[in-house]
């Protein structure tokens, strides 16, 4: 166990090498000399300068690549280009809001899609279960977009059910006002491919063995569907919950956009529009290396859930 | 030598795998549906870019913001801008203009120092789709927009695809340090979540429009098909048939491409038409959020960007017509994904 934790640790190194080249190579030469960006952002030629001089614009390349090296290392990136704001405290303070959003966002996917894929498997092939797959390939082929347009407009704009936008300082405010309706634009649009792809882990599991002895001591079907068969089948959906968590914090990215929600995703939005590379940066390399953490800790966990599973 | 040796009794010749898939294919009726909406879009597409079709997308047809013809009776109570104001026909009324104590007078002048051969005499107060904030028609734009939208996901996922399968086929096929840096490639790929991916590119990028889109689309989204495609060139380089190909002393490209391609291209098949759904929308919200095609030009992303403002003052048939376009395409496609997995895939005995 604790080898297999290391060596996956160890495995990381020539991956995150490679992100932090990738966003190099990305910014630093694709991107053109960034002075270029700053000249259209700040007039001020004394600010541009000492940026330059700070990112090592007047060295060779490598010397770059050594001062972006140092800044991923210390969690450093210096101050956003636009706001002043240094890059960690920037991210500090967006944190919240993004997961006031997203955790009951997916907490409540989770059981929703879970329940939604039991009762579906319980009922395979029939026309109910064939009909809600019908729906679901609909609703998955109209655009996210679209969902958020019209929910904001008919239920918050028309309507009035829920505020058209906003957020406060108090997490119960946003929890029970502004929350509640960007929650279920995103349940609804992920309600569809989630279910679709635990429907399928749960389908794996109804023609086991354990399954038909389980219902030849004469347990009841729903016993069986919802026992039996969801503890085996939560098996992959808690990989797969684990390692989509980095994503999430960018999947909202719409949603906090059209809310005017102060996250995370509405940031990176922001930096993109204004060309400002610190935060991009950082945000590319930190949600990469959280990402390849969280597939470790979901591999970790499917060994922990599933005795059989043997990690090599 | 020109008599086979069954020529006496002939046997018929076993059908091909292709042509066995055609006729697993053919008894599908979801799948021969939805391949022929794929089939009518891809046309319409193909007309539209040779200037056939909704060619003149731009022209001011009718009246801004007029309604569709089947919802007139509907939308007059809606009191939509374009009712409100009859008399002044070709001004398009915004909300700025509505409390602008010259805004008719300064239209009535414009009016008159436009040259009288630019636009039709009488511009329609209705339209089968009904018209945008510039009296453009909705229809045409929709079918222009679908032009775009289409040629953008089909030439993106080709992007991908292509990267995807040949990385994949010489990793799988060569083993070894091409392997290893190939995988590195793809693990370095994979840790960035593809959405964050997009937005960098997209930042760095100088250049806007289609062929942008497509770059960033197809750069970012070849290694589901890089993965595949490296399993099945590791499962097909043991086979017997290349084994045999390599003793008749068959090239490593000729044995790659010329004998294990066909074998997979069903595979490169249902995982392109996959892609191309997945570029389609994420051409949209590109669009959308203005990293994709510009606002002179026009797809589904743009005009429902258009939509979202238009429904503020209660004008929804250009959110209807783009919604339904697309939904209808990429379920068709989707649903052509499926059927097509179901008869390419030997495997499966229905």
């Amino acid at each position: 166990m604790h080898a297999y934790v290391a060596r996956r640790l160890w495995q990381m190194l020539p991956t995150m090498a490679g992100v932090i080249l990738l966003v190099f190579f990305l910014f630093n030469w694709v991107g053109g000399d960034p002075a270029y960006v700053l000249a259209g952002l700040m007039s001020n030629q004394e600010q541009i300068e000492s940026i330059r001089t700070a990112m090592g614009l007047n060295e060779p390349l490598y010397v770059q690549l050594w001062i972006f090296v140092k800044q991923v290392a210390t969690f450093d990136f210096g101050a956003s280009w636009t706001t002043g704001e240094s890059v960690s405290q920037l991210f500090a303070s967006r944190l919240p809001a993004s997961l006031t959003l997203m955790l009951p966002l997916l907490v409540i996917e989770t059981v929703v899609c879970l329940v939604l894929a039991v009762g579906l498997s319980w009922v395979r092939g029939s026309r109910m279960d064939r009909g809600v797959m019908v729906l679901f390939t609909l609703l998955m082929s109209v655009s996210i977009l679209v969902f958020i347009i019209l929910g904001q407009y008919l239920l918050a704009y028309r309507w009035g059910l829920f505020p058209v936008q906003g957020w406060g300082d108090s997490l119960w405010k946003n929890l029970s006002t502004y929350a509640p309706l960007p929650i279920l634009l995103g349940l609804l649009v992920g309600v569809a491919p989630h279910t679709r792809l635990f429907r399928t882990f749960v389908l794996d599991e109804v023609d086991q063995d354990y399954v038909r002895t389980a219902r030849a001591k004469g347990l009841s079907e729903a016993r069986v569907m919802f026992v039996h068969v969801l503890r085996n089948a939560l098996i992959p959906v808690i990989t797969f919950v684990i390692s989509n968590i980095p994503g999430l914090l960018l999947g909202a990215f719409l949603l906090e956009r059209f809310f005017g929600i102060p996250g995370i995703g509405r940031e990176i939005i922001l930096a993109v529009e204004r060309s400002d590379f610190p935060v991009i940066k950082a945000v590319t390399v930190y949600v990469a290396l959280a990402t390849m953490v969280f597939n470790l800790l979901g591999d970790l966990l499917y060994r922990l859930t599933d005795p059989r599973v043997q990690l090599r | 030598m020109t008599l086979s040796p069954h020529s006496d009794n002939p046997v018929q010749a076993s059908p091909g795998a292709w042509r066995l898939a055609w006729q697993r294919f053919s008894a599908d009726r979801i799948g021969m549906w939805s391949a022929c909406i794929v089939l009518c879009f891809l046309l319409l597409v193909a007309l539209t870019a040779m200037g056939l079709v909704a060619a003149d997308w731009e022209k001011e047809v009718a009246i801004g913001h007029a309604p569709p013809t089947w919802a007139t009776s509907a939308s007059s109570k809606g009191a939509g801008p374009s009712q409100q104001l009859p008399d002044v026909l070709d001004y398009t009324p915004s909300h700025a203009d509505v409390t602008d104590p010259i805004a008719k007078e300064w239209a009535q002048a414009q009016r008159a120092v436009k040259p009288a051969g630019e636009k039709p005499d009488v511009l329609a107060a209705h339209l089968p789709m009904g018209a945008d904030k510039w009296g453009r028609d909705v229809l045409s734009k929709t079918i222009k927009g679908a032009e775009t939208s289409v040629l953008v996901g089909l030439a993106a996922a080709l992007v991908a695809t292509v990267l995807g399968a040949v990385l994949g086929a010489v990793s799988g096929w060569f083993g070894g340090w091409v392997d290893d840096l190939s995988n590195w490639l793809y693990n370095v790929f994979h840790a960035i979540p593809g959405i964050l991916l997009i937005l960098a590119i997209a930042a760095v990028l100088d250049t806007k429009g289609s062929a942008a889109v497509v770059v960033i689309l197809g750069s970012t989204s070849w290694t589901g098909m890089y993965r595949l495609m490296r399993g099945e060139f590791m499962k097909h380089r043991e086979r017997e048939y290349v084994r045999a190909a390599d003793a008749i002393g068959a090239s490593n490209m000729r044995r790659m491409f010329v004998h294990i391609l066909p074998n997979v291209s069903h595979v490169i098949l249902v995982q392109y038409s996959l892609l191309t759904v997945a570029c389609i929308k994420a051409e949209v919200i590109l669009s959308y959020l203005g990293f994709g095609v510009p606002v002179d030009g026009v797809s589904w992303g743009t005009m429902l960007t258009e939509a979202q403002n238009d429904l503020l003052v209660g004008i929804w048939w250009q959110l209807l017509c783009a919604t339904l376009a697309m939904s209808l395409f990429v379920t068709a496609l989707s649903l052509l994904t499926d059927a097509l997995r179901d008869a390419l895939d030997p495997k499966v005995v229905q």
